[in-house]
């Protein structure tokens, strides 16, 4: 069980793998997320399904190495297990025929946003995939962004690669076209998802968030992961992970997500030390 | 407490005792109670142990002879399980302690736990005989330490035994939640010789009594032992797997061909205030708090990897026995101050005596008649203060208690950077959310009759999940009322 069956590193800091899960690979539904416990000591990270297969029982996981954790997990090697994995996790999306779809995605949220824009074509959508990194090497999964979208465009903040934007600009130009894109799922880091929901509030186009925030049992009982969407407090485990972009309230949720930084980088750099 | 006089006197009192030889009720009364030897306060918040230590043998047959035998043995019906108290108390008195255990066991499977986390106080040692004769309840005779006694006897001489399971029924039952319900319905369908699984959602089973319920005030020994005995029966233990997400819960019937179904899933979502600043960092649900230092470990730095956030000064919020636990633990990981804050009087407080007792004995500070009514952050978003009102007791509510009235214009505020928010906890939505047929109450509960049946014919329910929220005894009691219903339902079957 949770044997690693595949492992590719896709830029310097993110990595792909494939993970023997065959009940979570039978119920996964695009949106949701794993919990993953590299040893019986270590911390209990979410991590969403980019991808799963039911014939070999796989599910497949993107990551970055940001801390303790993900580092430990990026040196297993193919053949290697993770101690624990539970899942699948979260509210599936919601995903039907809304005309025009606008997906999303910055950074390592390219990941979650995969399943959902293959969920969201499948459905039978016009699909336009907006693909964002700081530089080149961070943009992930655009051969198979491609191969699904109608329209894909890439931006980089440097301009290393595609169009040298944020990925608000196409955005933007997007829901000024007539007709109206009827819909838009943004996911990515938090401080792009604002800004996307901020584009797109002038339009009224429903824009659909994915949070990831901290969590411990992602079942709904820490309550570590609640955010304020529409002056509620929500849990990201149970209600989410996806909102109404509009009423999520990102400022808190930005704060929230730094509360342990400080003890995540003096991990990793002990860490980091503890490898050379 | 110092436990070498302690000791000392029970020997003395046990002299007399057996110089006695036949004991009047009058002798009988005499006995002082045996209070429980402890760990040195300023001590014990230094570290994570047990704070109670446990009878010495003196100690627990000179206790067991203060009880009378009565003949009504009112502690009994004040037992959930009902335990045959007085026969236990007197194997106690007569030294046959494997005796003692036995009987415990023909009703409770987790002594060790129950002689430790039950209220004894409001339960079976509430009308105690002894206790009303002297006019005095906390002068009742101990029968949670004397369970505990037996317990700690038949686990320390390695005697415990795995029951006896009748033939192999072919029957297959699923258990949900492996928490003080479902371990109890576990052992008692798999003694009937039932195939029986547990589906635990976290990587390690126990339920509230590992994830919630302290090292100092639970050892997770224990547990591990209890689980270890369930595992020696046959009970097979997934981890990792939430129903209603993993699978769902009709699926375990119609595409893992179970029989019965019981759900022992707990407690759900933490309750929150609903107060401005209740998002900031450094306010946690006592959940939270209590599941990074207990199940995950956080306090053990080197060895496991959650962290956890070290507040200088604490406000815990709530008076129950989680308030307790979550205001102890924080101490013990370094807080400098920890204050209580409860809106009735310590008269009021959900928590049992001895917890408040203890905790104030460790330094806890106790707020009375006060509520925070708001949470003051910094610009990052950190924790800086909490603003207080204060609260007078007004008129009787549905519960019986006097109600908190808040007094306008006492507002004052109390430099922390931490909250621990212990209010209670609502409903877990993850198998009624995949289950749309299960029946719940408008609290999102589980409806069940009073054998546990639900809605849904084949499942059972019990625990905190049917109850809200509830104690350890409470829910074992009704995790085999369950069993028993669904073995005559298989029976039959």
């Amino acid at each position: 069980m949770n044997t690693i069956t595949d492992k590719k590193q896709l830029s310097e800091f993110v990595y792909q793998m494939r993970i023997l899960a065959p009940l979570i690979a039978e119920e996964r539904l695009p949106g949701q997320f794993i919990i993953l416990q590299v040893s019986d000591d270590g911390e209990r990270i979410p991590l969403t399904i980019a991808d799963a297969d039911i014939t070999s029982g796989t599910v497949t996981v993107i990551f970055q190495v940001v801390g303790k954790t993900t580092t430990c997990l990026s040196l297993l090697k193919i053949g290697d297990q993770v101690a624990h994995i539970v899942g699948p996790l979260g509210m599936p999306t919601h995903i039907e025929k809304f005309g025009h779809v606008i997906c999303v995605g910055g950074g390592i949220g390219i990941a979650p946003l995969y399943p959902i824009a293959q969920g969201m074509k499948q459905a039978g959508n016009k699909l336009t995939v907006i693909l964002g990194a700081r530089q080149k090497d961070l943009i992930i999964l655009e051969n198979e962004m491609k191969k699904i979208a109608d329209e894909l465009i890439v931006c980089t903040d440097d301009g290393s690669y595609g169009r040298k934007a944020l990925v608000t600009e196409p955005l933007k130009a997007l829901c000024e076209n007539s007709p109206n894109p009827n819909m838009v799922v943004a996911i990515g880091p938090a401080i792009m998802m604002k800004f996307c929901a901020e584009t797109t509030r002038p339009f009224k186009i429903p824009t659909m968030v994915s949070l990831n925030s901290i969590m411990i049992d992602g079942t709904g009982m820490c309550g570590g992961c609640r955010v304020s969407v529409g002056q509620k407090t929500k849990f990201v485990c149970v209600d989410g992970p996806e909102f109404d972009g509009h009423q999520v309230d990102f400022d808190n949720l930005i704060k929230r997500l730094s509360a342990y930084k400080k003890t995540e980088q003096e991990a990793w750099h002990k860490c980091r030390l503890e490898k050379l | 407490m110092n436990t070498k006089k302690n000791t000392c006197h029970s020997r003395e009192n046990l002299k007399k005792i057996e110089a006695y030889g036949v004991l009047s009720t009058h002798h009988r009364m005499t006995i002082p109670l045996q209070e429980m030897p402890a760990q040195d306060p300023n001590e014990r918040v230094k570290n994570m142990s047990e704070v109670s230590l446990g009878y010495t043998e003196e100690q627990a047959l000179v206790e067991a002879n203060r009880c009378f035998q009565c003949k009504n043995a009112p502690c009994v019906q004040g037992c959930p399980v009902r335990i045959n108290i007085p026969g236990f108390i007197n194997a106690i008195a007569q030294r046959d302690y494997q005796n003692a255990i036995n009987i415990i066991k023909q009703t409770s499977l987790l002594p060790a736990v129950c002689g430790r986390v039950c209220p004894q106080e409001e339960q079976c040692q509430s009308p105690c005989t002894l206790g009303k004769t002297l006019k005095d309840k906390n002068k009742a005779v101990s029968i949670g330490r004397l369970e505990r006694y037996a317990a700690d006897w038949d686990r320390q001489n390695h005697l415990v035994k795995s029951p006896v399971i009748q033939a192999e029924t072919g029957k297959k039952v699923a258990i949900i939640g492996s928490g003080p319900a479902g371990i109890t319905a576990a052992a008692d369908l798999r003694r009937a010789g039932h195939s029986v699984t547990i589906f635990e959602a976290f990587h390690k089973p126990g339920g509230v009594m590992v994830y919630g319920i302290p090292e100092f005030r639970l050892p997770k020994k224990i547990v591990e032992l209890e689980i270890e005995t369930l595992k020696k029966m046959g009970v097979n233990i997934i981890t990792d797997f939430v129903v209603g997400r993993t699978r769902k819960l009709l699926d375990l019937m119609q595409k893992d061909y179970f029989d019965a179904i019981f759900i022992g899933s707990g407690a759900g979502l933490p309750k929150f205030m609903n107060i401005e600043g209740e998002n900031c960092i450094g306010v946690f649900s006592a959940n939270e708090y209590l599941t990074r230092l207990n199940l995950m470990k956080a306090y053990q730095l080197e060895k496991f990897e959650t962290p956890i956030y070290h507040g200088r000064k604490v406000a815990v919020l709530g008076g129950g026995n989680v308030a307790m636990d979550s205001a102890r633990t924080a101490l013990r990981v370094g807080a400098e101050e920890v204050h209580v804050i409860y809106r009735r009087t310590e008269a009021e407080m959900p928590a049992r005596a001895e917890e408040v007792g203890h905790a104030k004995e460790e330094g806890v500070k106790l707020h009375l008649l006060q509520n925070i009514h708001r949470i003051l952050g910094n610009d990052a978003g950190y924790v800086k203060a909490i603003e207080c009102l204060r609260y007078e007791l007004g008129a009787p509510d549905t519960t019986g208690r006097r109600s908190p009235v808040p007094i306008k214009g006492s507002e004052f505020t109390m430099e922390v950077d931490t909250v621990i928010i212990a209010v209670g906890n609502g409903s877990n939505p993850l198998i009624k959310q995949s289950t749309p047929d299960l029946a719940v109450n408008q609290n999102g509960y589980i409806i069940t009759d009073t054998d546990g049946k639900t809605s849904i014919k084949g499942i059972w329910a019990g625990g905190d999940i049917v109850l809200g929220s509830a104690t350890v005894i409470l829910a074992m009691g009704q995790g085999r009322e369950a069993a028993r219903s669904i073995n005559e339902f298989l029976a039959q079957k």
